[in-house]
């Protein structure tokens, strides 16, 4: 699987995680360019449906980056976000689909170096894994 | 502490005595009106119906054999607005336990409803039920048998027919409400109980509705138990013999190939309450573009493409509150084991919380609280 380029569509909320990624870039960190970003104002408002979406047409792993619990900019989002991955994998995972390709990692504004080793394990992680099976599903 | 009474049933005519108790919450003003089960003019079926004149609920069945649509609905759209009566509705134990869910997501107003639940043996698909009337197997003979077998437990379908699946796998055949007609363990042709909870009991002792014995059968615990022992062991079969089929979002999709995509689950789901549905929206509708990069890169796509999404996003929705009364079942127009499908799902979800769905209203649906010190999940293991 050498030339398997994992797609990785993040989730990324505004006050930390997605600063925290603009923190490793002007630390000039170094990660694989295997992720999009999608900027969210809180990870609590990530719905499972845009979960689920971008791993049945096309991601192979899904990063949802949140605020550390007790840190959220709106005081309780990231617990309800946990709680909705947590009910999402589970589902999932009774449906026999039990790879880890959804991610969930709290990433605060300063943790920068964070942010680039959990993208790059990430996408290690994905390689070993090989291509996600669920957006083969609709292949004609 | 709830308590108990015995109503003496006359020459064997136990649905008469359950009418005459409910009558007399009627006359005696404990309630206003009452939504209750009545045969329809064709005889082979029931609808809820509201009643306010005592003598209409002459002919009611209490224990109606079917349940064509969830009751949670019906008191649903009744309390929801501007219900300034006090308003009795015989339930099962599992339209109960969904209007219980309905009111912690404000869709049931309980304030003015006194919920009476009925022991409950089971019920039969609308069709089939239909089918027994025409070959005379349905109607009071049928109820009749049922009752009778209640008393012991020993339960069984008219010969050729089942009761629904998601019946057979129910174990709540006892309501947890605050008037209960209770069945199991009483020989019915002579007496059956009803058991009254703390906020009504005084009202319905001083009206002189009912005078409480507290007592009840001693074989009636032992009978509820070995009725649920019976139903929970065909559960874990069904659980087990869907974990079989279903191995992997591929083997699912083998499975559910017959799905026609009518969304017939989801508008007979009485937990499914969103006036703006997600699958209602053009969420889903995009530009024709984006279907050919889409077919572009894997070279070609099936279409609609929802059928997967379409049942993890209802189970997203759901599953915490499934109540497991299988009306998704008996509305697939496929026969798809849609109720296995979502209580063996929801079962695993529900006890990642030590969640009941419907057994009490201050209990929090899990999708509206959190705890700070719970699911370690970060980056993936759960």
């Amino acid at each position: 699987m050498a030339d398997f380029e994992p797609r990785i569509v993040a989730f990324l909320c505004h006050w930390c995680t997605y600063t925290g990624a603009d923190l490793a870039g002007t630390t000039r960190q170094q990660y694989p360019p295997n992720i999009r970003i999608i900027h969210l104002m809180c990870s609590g408002a990530v719905d499972s449906i845009y979960v689920l979406k971008a791993l049945i047409d096309g991601a192979d792993g899904v990063l949802i980056g949140g605020c550390h619990p007790g840190d959220c900019h709106y005081q309780t989002g990231n617990y309800k976000a946990r709680r909705r991955v947590a009910i999402l994998k589970g589902i999932l995972q009774q449906m026999g689909f039990t790879d880890n390709r959804i991610w969930l990692k709290w990433i605060s504004a300063s943790e920068g170096k964070l942010f680039a080793d959990t993208v790059t394990k990430m996408v290690d992680d994905l390689k070993k894994m090989g291509p996600n099976p669920m957006k083969q599903l609709w292949n004609a | 502490m709830a308590k108990k009474a015995t109503v003496k049933v006359i020459e064997g005519k136990t649905e008469e005595a359950i009418i005459g108790f409910l009558k007399s919450l009627l006359e005696k003003g404990v309630v206003e009106a009452m939504v209750i089960p009545k045969a329809l003019p064709s005889q082979d079926g029931f609808v809820q119906t509201l009643i306010r004149d005592p003598e209409k609920l002459n002919g009611v069945c209490v224990l109606s054999p079917t349940m064509p649509v969830q009751s949670a609905r019906v008191i649903s759209n009744l309390s929801v607005k501007n219900l300034g009566m006090k308003v009795a509705a015989i339930l099962k134990a599992c339209e109960i336990r969904a209007a219980v869910e309905l009111a912690k997501f404000l869709q049931v107003k309980l304030e003015n409803l006194t919920l009476i639940g009925i022991d409950c043996p089971g019920t039969f698909e609308v069709p089939d039920y239909a089918k027994m009337v025409q070959e005379g197997k349905g109607g009071e003979p049928l109820r009749k048998e049922l009752l009778k077998s209640m008393e012991k437990g020993e339960i069984s379908p008219p010969s050729g027919y089942t009761f629904r699946t998601a019946c057979q796998m129910c174990e709540y055949p006892v309501p947890q409400t605050g008037v209960i007609i209770k069945l199991f363990g009483y020989k019915a042709d002579q007496e059956i109980g009803i058991e009254i909870g703390d906020k009504l009991e005084k009202e319905i002792e001083e009206k002189g509705v009912l005078s409480f014995s507290d007592s009840e059968p001693a074989s009636r615990g032992e009978v509820v138990n070995k009725v649920i022992a019976e139903r929970t062991k065909k559960r874990d079969a069904l659980f087990q013999e869907f974990k079989e089929i279903v191995k992997d979002l591929q083997s699912f999709l083998d499975r559910f190939s017959t799905c026609v995509r009518c969304h017939n689950c989801m508008v007979a789901c009485p937990i499914c309450y969103c006036k703006e549905c997600v699958f209602r929206t053009p969420v889903f509708e995009h530009d024709g573009d984006q279907f050919l990069r889409w077919a572009d890169r894997k070279g070609g796509i099936r279409m609609p493409t929802d059928t997967l999404i379409f049942h993890l996003i209802r189970m997203s929705h759901m599953v915490t509150s499934c109540i497991g009364c299988g009306l998704c079942d008996s509305a697939c127009p496929s026969r798809l084991p849609v109720a296995t499908l979502f209580r063996s799902v929801g079962d695993r979800i529900q006890k990642m919380f030590q969640y009941v769905p419907g057994r009490n209203i201050e209990e929090v649906p899990p999708v509206a609280a959190f705890r700070e010190d719970e699911l370690k999940i970060e980056s993936g293991a759960l």
